[in-house]
């Protein structure tokens, strides 16, 4: 007797979901949030090579969380993106908001029509300016795109972690507050986390034209400290 | 536009002007077709006079700021001493239209590599980068848009200034301490040659770059002098350990000043002897 090849399509989007959710739990957790000169994004990470956090373009940086090799292909297309659009029309020109966009709609594209979904989250950072606000745009395995102002979580455990930030989060705080809460919040009541453990960026208005920049181990550990 | 994700057997990595192609979102310069005919020179703006010298913490690179149409002054204010990335600079002389889009295409190729691939190119990488950009352009050159960049920078694994100067085809030399290009580069060249000498300071070479501007101003047409009267002056950078920076306006200004008050003196002095 055969079986029938019928599935419902509730059975597979929930089994395509519950397959991401897992593989993107299996990874470490990320925290951004802004501070008083820009944005800062702490993400638990004991490798200096195989980036979380990277730069997008002048005021836009990516985070990554979930399958290395799945992320870092998203923020290749998205450097790509953001270059080909600076050099047709103008370095004004590019903003998080298209790029939080583009990625919304290839996460959701893949999550509905291929076998596999990709197992990711991915966080699109931009820098106010001119008076417009820091903004922080959340993107979810299956296309989600969420918008934050203040702070956003991405990783498997990001329910727990969210409540952590928000209990403690301050409009207008210092960098070393701001990072000393990210990193509680990642570690939880049970851990601590060394800088070591970490990889740590700032997208911060003092930096110039390229706001990116990576916070070395030795400030990190005074900042901590 | 969509997401630009493409198989990995046809993945251009971390080169932009590669990505250009595939894309086809803009042509890249070895897409521009030359027309039969020349051009009339007088189409087209023709940027002039810059030099570059090495010194003893790095380089110093200086640009006047004239632009000509045939024998029209197209523009008074151009710049032609640009940053190519932190610790490099790209100075143009030649067609001004090619050369200024070739600048800003190299700026963003060695960005876009420094992006994708997480580390900088070395100086000769980028020097050999700006090679093929001025060999594509060479349909062009034919036709009489030629683009002859110099190229100087602070080479970070050895510690020193580096000068490279390039020829329409693309071939690119790298000179040892001085070099001079566009239709005043003789006269400017000459000046180095004479105060040029190793270990120079750095307010010695920036005030060597600005002598031998104003003597390309003083035997070259197409190149422009010191404009006191609008205070337009030629456009000065160092490039050292600590990157980038250009040369503020009004110490330019204030040395040129100090310049012409020198040679009025010794003038002055001369034609005093001599009745």
């Amino acid at each position: 007797m055969s079986m029938p090849y019928y599935v419902a399509p509730e059975q597979v989007m929930k089994d395509r979901a519950e397959y991401a959710q897992k593989g993107i739990a299996r990874g470490r957790s990320l925290v951004a949030t802004t501070y008083d000169a820009g944005i800062v994004i702490v993400a638990e990470n004991p490798s200096r090579s195989l980036h979380k956090i990277s730069e997008i373009y002048d005021r836009i940086a990516f985070g990554g969380v979930g399958k290395y090799n799945e992320y870092d292909q998203l923020r290749v297309a998205g450097v790509r993106h953001a270059d080909t659009k600076g050099y047709a029309y103008s370095r004004e020109d590019v903003d998080a908001r298209s790029l939080a966009n583009l990625y919304a709609q290839y996460l959701g594209n893949v999550f509905t029509h291929e076998m596999k979904p990709l197992e990711v989250e991915i966080l699109v950072a931009e820098l106010g300016h001119a008076g417009q606000p820091d903004q922080l745009y959340h993107i979810a395995y299956e296309g989600t795109i969420t918008d934050e102002d203040h702070f956003a979580v991405l990783g498997g455990d990001a329910e727990t972690i969210n409540e952590r930030v928000a209990a403690s989060w301050q409009e207008g705080w210092d960098l070393a507050a701001a990072l000393k809460a990210a990193t509680a919040a990642l570690a939880g009541p049970d851990r601590t986390l060394a800088p070591a453990d970490l990889e740590v960026a700032t997208l911060s208005r003092g930096n110039g034209r390229r706001s990116f920049r990576r916070v070395p181990d030795e400030e990190l550990a005074q900042l901590l400290a | 536009m969509a997401l630009p994700l493409f198989p990995p057997e046809r993945d251009p990595g971390p080169d932009f002007v590669g990505l250009q192609r595939l894309t086809g979102a803009v042509d890249g310069p070895d897409q521009q077709r030359a027309t039969r005919d020349a051009v009339p020179p007088a189409l087209a703006a023709h940027a002039t006079t810059v030099v570059a010298m090495r010194y003893a913490d790095g380089v110093v690179m200086a640009g006047d700021r004239r632009a000509t149409a045939g024998n029209i002054i197209a523009h008074r204010a151009m710049e032609k001493v640009f940053p190519a990335d932190r610790f490099s600079a790209v100075a143009i002389a030649g067609s001004a239209g090619m050369a200024v889009e070739m600048v800003r295409l190299f700026q963003v190729q060695l960005e876009h590599y420094e992006k994708v691939e997480g580390s900088t190119l070395s100086l000769e990488g980028k020097a050999n980068q700006l090679a093929q950009m001025v060999r594509q352009n060479l349909p062009m050159a034919m036709q009489g848009f030629v683009v002859v960049p110099l190229f100087a920078g602070y080479d970070t694994a050895r510690g020193t200034g580096r000068i490279f100067s390039y020829d329409a085809t693309g071939g690119h030399y790298e000179d040892t301490d001085f070099q001079a290009t566009g239709s005043g580069g003789r006269d400017a060249r000459s000046t180095i040659k004479l105060g040029w000498r190793e270990g120079l300071s750095q307010d010695d070479a920036v005030e060597l770059a600005i002598q031998s501007l104003y003597e390309a101003a003083d035997e070259d047409s197409a190149t422009g002098g010191p404009d006191l009267v609008r205070g337009i002056y030629p456009l000065i950078a160092v490039v050292d350990a600590e990157g980038y920076r250009p040369v503020p306006e009004d110490e330019v200004a204030e040395r040129f000043g100090a310049l012409i008050a020198r040679a009025r003196a010794d003038r002055a002095e001369q034609s005093g002897s001599t009745s």
